[in-house]
């Protein structure tokens, strides 16, 4: 399917919220912002939702917390009970306390990971993926709003350029997708 | 954006712009290296190849190489753990709790004292590992199934809770150091000009193309990541801490060592910083962003952190009199008039005072006094450390097997030669690396930066 996409350059992230918000309000969709650094406030803007990665790092989370209790119950309770000194091992909970750290660790270490991997799964960015930003400076100092014709069907090129002349844009490319 | 008092001192000094972020950061790595850092490069690497050839010397030969004896089993190499693992601490510190705190002084030096964190934890883990003797048999610390009767390791033991926060605390100051570099890797990526350097930043940054919703996910990360950190980052002292506090040898059998341990810690991490950030920023022309006030904010830090340590020296030496118990009461007494007497009024000197030196407004933003008493305290928190384990140990219940600890050229030569692979990475990392969080330092140049604090409409930003 042939498609249409206006990239739109900002040379501040200001500027390009205040032009993203009327064409917004317009009813134009914008596909993609490239920044070199977060713009805080763009999301709801573009129709982002937040990220639920936080309850995933949770639930990794508590997998860690489980695989540790689970764990050291049966190497230290089940399947060879030490005497240290003489101290109780008859149950995992008279031992509990020497166990904290150790919980505490693998649940940081599961989570940890966890969430760090799945972020680059979701993201995909992994070693050896191409580039996808649309021009080299959007790491540096430019910011780009991507706006493709198949989702805003009442618009033309033409009106879309309109909405946008007065937003002080600094560049303005135009490509045809195959 | 977020606002911020405009009397308070820039974070960013000069008219800079995004771009100019971009070409000061990135200006160090795209250049020809200058000679100096060959020189440095060159010293370095043979002082860490010196240490490897100890190692290598010792684990063919065996721990009698060290100067341990029946006595003092312990000693140089857990004084070196013990240093470097504190070391170690400042980085995730500043970038995991200063993030939470919302500390924007921490983005100019957060990703070069994460990268010292890395390194550090690096030696300190080196230390244990060659301890064992048998390196080859490292992998017994973790609970694999085995041929022995299955045999576990002993999760009741505090030296196996050392190894799970050593390992986690590395891995994941490497997770948070990783994530916050692909977007600056990206930047350099996209500059690059030779083939072999777009080849290779290429693969570094994982095909970042700053994607509204990859930063999204990015912040959320690295707050989760600060959080999870931030407990972390006080357990692993602590259970390092544990490795003392949980015996019942005189001098270390102490319940005040967790929180004291940490203070330290962030005391000797801080002043670590200091040392190289000092150097850094000249060598690579960072003084619009790492200035004065930074180093006056860490000297802070160092002033409250050493006046902790202080005050637990004082409190511990005071509960061994108020104990009653002798044999508590003679490790202390020993500690500064026996034969060690020199190390610990070193530790006295270095820790406790020259922190106090830091409430003159002058001296804690001079810079030249900075590093000096930088690297001060890291002499000092060595001898603590040093202190702690040899004059606990060195002369124990029965008189006759009094001893003292002289160590060994391979004991010396391996703590050189950490030093020494140390300054190999660091060295590396600020030639190929981006040394500063170019993408965070752009989030706060509108809001600390100069040139904006200056401009009349400051005040009626949004």
């Amino acid at each position: 399917m042939s498609d249409k996409v206006i990239y739109v350059m900002y040379d501040d992230d200001h500027i390009l919220k205040d032009g993203a918000k009327k064409l917004v309000s317009n009813g134009v969709k914008i596909a993609e912002v490239f920044s070199p650094f977060p713009i805080h406030g763009i999301d709801p803007i573009i129709g982002i939702k937040n990220t639920r990665l936080g309850i995933m790092a949770f639930l990794y989370g508590l997998t860690g917390l489980t695989l540790a209790t689970v764990g050291m119950r049966y190497f230290m309770i089940v399947d060879w009970p030490m005497n240290i000194g003489g101290k109780p091992n008859f149950s995992y909970l008279d031992n509990i306390l020497a166990f904290v750290p150790i919980s505490f660790e693998f649940t940081v270490l599961c989570a940890a990971h966890g969430m760090a991997i799945t972020y680059l799964l979701v993201n995909k960015t992994l070693p050896g993926m191409p580039a996808q930003n649309p021009d080299p400076r959007t790491t540096d100092d430019k910011f780009v709003m991507e706006i493709r014709l198949s989702d805003n069907s009442n618009f033309t090129v033409e009106t879309i350029e309109s909405l946008l002349s007065d937003t002080g844009y600094f560049e303005l490319d135009k490509k045809e997708i195959k | 954006m977020q606002k911020e008092a405009a009397i308070r001192e820039p974070l960013i000094l000069g008219h800079k712009t995004y771009h100019d972020i971009t070409e000061d950061v990135c200006r160090p790595i795209e250049d020809k290296a200058p000679k100096m850092w060959y020189i440095l490069f060159g010293i370095a690497l043979i002082i860490g190849l010196y240490g490897v050839g100890c190692i290598l010397y010792l684990l063919g030969t065996g721990v009698g190489v060290w100067g341990l004896n029946k006595t003092i089993g312990w000693a140089w190499d857990i004084t070196n753990f013990v240093w470097w693992v504190g070391i170690g601490h400042a980085g995730t510190l500043i970038s995991a709790v200063l993030l939470l705190l919302r500390q924007k002084w921490r983005m100019a030096i957060n990703r070069s004292a994460e990268a010292m964190t890395i390194f550090a934890v690096f030696m300190a883990g080196l230390f244990p590992l060659i301890h064992m003797g048998r390196l080859w048999v490292g992998y017994w610390v973790l609970p694999l199934p085995n041929q022995f009767g299955s045999l576990w390791v002993n999760f009741n033991s505090p030296l196996l809770w050392d190894v799970f926060a050593i390992s986690t605390y590395l891995s994941v100051s490497l997770v948070f150091w990783y994530i916050g570099l692909i977007p600056d890797f990206a930047t350099i990526r996209d500059r690059a000009k030779k083939p072999l350097s777009k080849k290779m930043y290429s693969i570094l940054s994982f095909g970042w193309s700053g994607r509204a919703k990859n930063w999204n996910r990015f912040e959320l990360v690295s707050l989760v990541l600060a959080g999870l950190a931030t407990p972390l980052v006080f357990s692993v002292h602590s259970i390092v801490s544990f490795d003392f506090a949980t015996s019942v040898i005189p001098g270390w059998h102490t319940t005040i060592f967790p929180p004291y341990f940490v203070a330290g810690a962030v005391f000797s991490g801080f002043a670590m910083v200091q040392t190289l950030t000092l150097i850094m920023r000249k060598a690579m022309g960072l003084e619009a962003y790492i200035h004065t006030k930074h180093v006056e904010y860490m000297n802070i830090v160092i002033m409250v952190t050493g006046s902790i340590v202080g005050t637990a020296y004082i409190t511990e030496l005071f509960i061994s009199w108020y104990s009653g118990v002798e044999y508590e009461a003679y490790a202390f007494l020993n500690r500064a008039t026996g034969p060690y007497w020199w190390a610990y009024w070193s530790m006295m000197t270095c820790n406790v005072i020259s922190p106090q030196l830091m409430w003159f407004r002058k001296l804690r933003r001079s810079l030249l006094f900075t590093f000096f008493i930088s690297i001060v305290v890291n002499i000092g928190m060595w001898f603590e450390r040093y202190v702690i384990i040899v004059t606990s140990i060195h002369r124990d219940y029965v008189p006759a097997a009094w001893s003292m600890h002289y160590p060994s050229h391979i004991d010396i030569g391996v703590y050189v030669g950490t030093i020494g692979l140390f300054f190999v990475f660091f060295l590396l990392f600020a030639r190929f690396f981006p040394v500063l969080a170019l993408n965070e330092v752009k989030t706060i140049l509108k809001g600390s930066g100069q040139s904006y604090k200056e401009s009349p409409d400051y005040h009626n930003h949004h």
